[in-house]
């Protein structure tokens, strides 16, 4: 997983690059908390592009870091979600309090 | 042994979370042989995964089990068996629930039966305490040449409608 942060708009921004499931989650928390915790940021992207697998799993990731990102006064939005992961978000209620963003066209929360 | 199958297959490995992956992506090889479309994998690998899942975190929580899968095809439909020596569920109606879980300080969603009922067309669980667990899932693979024959009819159909 690799992570980027804006200074200019204090946006941290990371690419999950694995399947996400129980296994995966326990060591990838770790690493977004200690990211979250450190730049404090305004908002937080999620960049599924390079998932091709999603379970329930990572609705508990997800809503674990967005009241993480909430209590430190960040927000979280979500970026090129593939159709498998989006079944998976439609289902949940996910993308209603995790907005979509076209990251790449300069898209905001 | 019976033969009321066209195909059959078994694995059995210790309930470590890093098998997760290797459970969903061999029942996704062998059900690849009634030509799936990759939503229908999507859709088996997701379900497989929760099943599997539960008997490792709450079937065998922290200590070592087997976890033993089961696959069979018969015609055009799937039958996938999970299961656990496990502790059981106390109350299968109640853990069904969408988001009910045991484990909200693991960051479980409690959404892992709903999206096993959703996925697959049909779920039947059996558990006993002390004993263990069973998930049972079923799905019927749309053969190729019945999506040929849905987009055929639709066509045709739009064709009598005069539409488009």
């Amino acid at each position: 997983m690799e992570s980027k942060f804006e200074k200019k708009d204090k946006r941290l921004i990371f690419k999950i690059e694995e399947d996400i499931d129980e296994c995966s989650v326990q060591k990838m928390r770790r690493k977004l908390d200690n990211e979250i915790e450190r730049y404090m940021p305004k908002e937080v992207i999620f960049d599924f592009n390079n998932v091709s697998f999603m379970d329930s799993a990572g609705i508990g990731l997800m809503i674990g870091r967005y009241k993480l990102a909430n209590m430190l006064g960040g927000k979280v939005g979500v970026a090129n979600v593939p159709s498998p992961v989006r079944k998976i978000f439609e289902m949940s209620g996910i993308l209603k309090i995790m907005p979509e963003v076209e990251i790449e066209k300069g898209g905001k929360i | 042994m019976n033969n009321i199958y066209d195909n059959e297959m078994k694995i059995e490995f210790l309930s470590k979370s890093n098998n997760e992956a290797f459970a969903r992506i061999s029942v996704a090889a062998f059900v690849a042989q009634l030509d799936p479309t990759l939503e229908e994998i999507a859709d088996i690998k997701t379900a497989v995964s929760e099943a599997v899942t539960n008997s490792i975190i709450h079937g065998y929580e922290e200590q070592m089990g087997i976890v033993k899968l089961i696959c069979k095809i018969r015609e055009n439909e799937i039958f996938i068996e999970v299961s656990d020596t496990g502790k059981g569920i106390e109350n299968v109606e109640i853990a069904k629930q969408p988001l009910y879980t045991t484990k909200a300080n693991l960051e479980r969603s409690g959404m892992g039966f709903t999206i096993m009922e959703s996925f697959m067309d049909s779920i039947e669980v059996e558990s006993v305490l002390g004993l263990g667990t069973k998930v049972t899932m079923r799905k019927k693979i749309k053969s190729n040449s019945n999506k040929e024959e849905d987009f055929a009819v639709s066509t045709t159909a739009t064709a009598i409608r005069g539409e488009e």
